[in-house]
């Protein structure tokens, strides 16, 4: 007759990063919900793991905040052991060996990694609970991810677009307005999205950080 | 000629299909589909989500009259259906009243009601009384025995004086000077609970300004209710209905127009069909758009 107990909780949000040509750009809301409550207004989705990468989890702020303390002991412990930052695909593939180990009682967390590679390339990687990872132009993760697709697509894709420009890259200023309008539209029709998003702009000076504000109702 | 007795199985058969009749020609909810959808479930389809209403409503007596509150926002499921809905609903000139649950049936009940009322007052040609449209709707929502979903907040004031109920989806009400319903209820009630002060002290700015601040208080915090507020205040001598009396902002807003210009979907045919009107039609097009007798062009797309 019992319900029996989860392990898991879903805190909402979502998470957008977009990848350019020689800067990425990884934004995700500060709002912790439980059903229809707000836990808090302020907890941050991302960690910046080294200069070059940051890591955005949407999904259980538990096993996210879990999954980011094991990430970072392991970047010192490799700064510490080989006298230099770990390279950013390394990093990739260790998230994903990291989340492949828990096959069997899953961090429940979407990743998204981005930033920018060794030739100084921007990168966007793609992650899924259980470590199956791709490399893309756009991602999106989280309950109001698919809501921040189509903008996506149509404005760094340019799919289905005649007019467009294909091979013109998206300026870092542009794509920085389109993060946050895509943001805006989607905490208009998500509940669980809102109250403020973390922009992380990612590029070969450094990595600066933003608090955008959002709608908080 | 002298009618056969039914058989057994025939009997059944009968019997069966006259009350199912029967209960078709009464009314009331049909649950033919009951086990076919339970079935269905099972298999694994998903059942259509309603639009509900998330929702803070609230309402407050004060030393003339009510105050009636409610938020615009409309889910369904996690996604808002509507930015900008109304859920203070009209009864009667004197009557207001606020709908939680699924917007369906709480636009259909309180239209119901209403009706039955302005037909009361048809016949009496009096005011009604607030404890009328209680009385109808509790009885409803009683018979569906809580399948009909609503919960309202019910207030007004008419010649005995100021009223305020709540009215529960399976037919209880309860009769107070400060309530609140819907999701946000938790969130509103607590500022109600802090600021409330008995009704010979609160007037109506006052008032309008608790109400306010309760519906805030579920806005925010309550992920089910947001946009804006609506009142409603009844006293007496006029009803003033306050629609989007205060309405949240955006703190950053759009600033850039993103807009498709023309040709950026792909055309892949195109086929001009040229409608011959007849006179009715004509009419019509010309009434609306105050046109004389000249043919429509089709504009070039």
């Amino acid at each position: 007759m019992s319900r029996g107990w989860m392990p898991y909780q879903n805190n909402g949000g979502t998470s957008i990063a977009l990848a350019g040509k020689d800067y990425a750009i990884i934004a995700a809301d500060r709002r912790l919900s439980v059903g229809y409550s707000i836990q808090t207004r302020e907890s941050s989705k991302i960690t910046k793991l080294t200069d070059k990468a940051v890591l955005a989890s949407c999904g259980m702020q538990a096993d996210r905040h879990t999954l980011h303390s094991v990430l970072t002991s392991r970047m010192q412990m490799y700064q510490l052991e080989h006298g230099k930052e770990m390279s950013t695909h390394a990093v990739s593939e260790m998230l994903s060996r990291t989340l492949y180990y828990r096959r069997f009682f899953v961090y429940y967390t979407f990743n998204i990694l981005a930033g920018i590679d060794n030739k100084g390339e921007g990168f966007v990687y793609s992650y899924d609970a259980v470590g199956s990872f791709e490399a893309q132009k756009h991602a999106v993760n989280g309950d109001g991810g698919v809501l921040a697709v189509p903008m996506l697509d149509n404005f760094v894709m340019k799919k289905h677009r005649q007019l467009e420009d294909k091979t013109k890259e998206m300026t870092k200023d542009e794509a920085l307005r389109l993060i946050k309008n895509t943001l805006n539209a989607v905490v208009e029709r998500e509940i669980t999205t809102g109250d403020a998003a973390d922009i992380y702009v990612i590029t070969k000076e450094g990595t600066t950080h933003e608090i955008f504000q959002l709608r908080k109702d | 000629m002298e009618a056969k007795p039914l058989s057994v199985d025939e009997k059944a058969v009968h019997d069966e299909t006259a009350s199912f009749l029967q209960d078709r020609l009464e009314g009331g909810f049909d649950f033919g589909l009951a086990n076919r959808n339970a079935l269905l479930v099972s298999q694994g389809m998903k059942l259509p989500k309603f639009t509900k209403t998330g929702t803070t409503i609230a309402g407050l007596v004060f030393d003339k009259g009510v105050v009636l509150g409610a938020d615009t926002r409309a889910t369904a499921g996690p996604i808002v259906a509507q930015k900008n809905c109304e859920k203070i609903h009209y009864i009667a000139p004197n009557i207001y009243c606020c709908g939680a649950g699924t917007a369906a049936d709480t636009e259909n009940v309180t239209e119901m009601i209403s009706s039955q009322l302005t037909l009361m007052r048809l016949n009496t040609n009096t005011q009604s009384r607030v404890v009328m449209a209680l009385t109808r709707l509790k009885r409803y929502l009683f018979r569906y025995m809580g399948y009909v979903s609503a919960a309202l907040v019910l207030g007004g004031v008419d010649s005995t004086g100021p009223h305020l109920h709540t009215v529960w989806p399976h037919g209880s009400t309860t009769t107070l000077p400060y309530v609140t319903m819907g999701s946000g209820s938790l969130a509103a009630m607590a500022v109600f609970e802090k600021n409330y002060t008995r009704k010979e002290n609160i007037n109506e700015e006052q008032a309008m300004e608790l109400v306010k601040q309760a519906i805030l208080s579920g806005i925010h915090n309550d992920l089910g209710s947001g946009s804006n507020v609506d009142l409603c205040v009844i006293t007496k001598e006029k009803t003033d209905f306050h629609r989007n009396i205060f309405k949240t902002q955006i703190p950053h807003k759009k600033d850039y127009r993103y807009e498709f210009k023309r040709g950026d979907t792909q055309i892949l045919k195109r086929d001009v069909v040229q409608f011959e009107a007849d006179d009715y039609d004509k009419q019509a097009w010309n009434v609306a758009f105050k046109q004389t007798g000249k043919k429509q062009q089709s504009s070039k797309p």
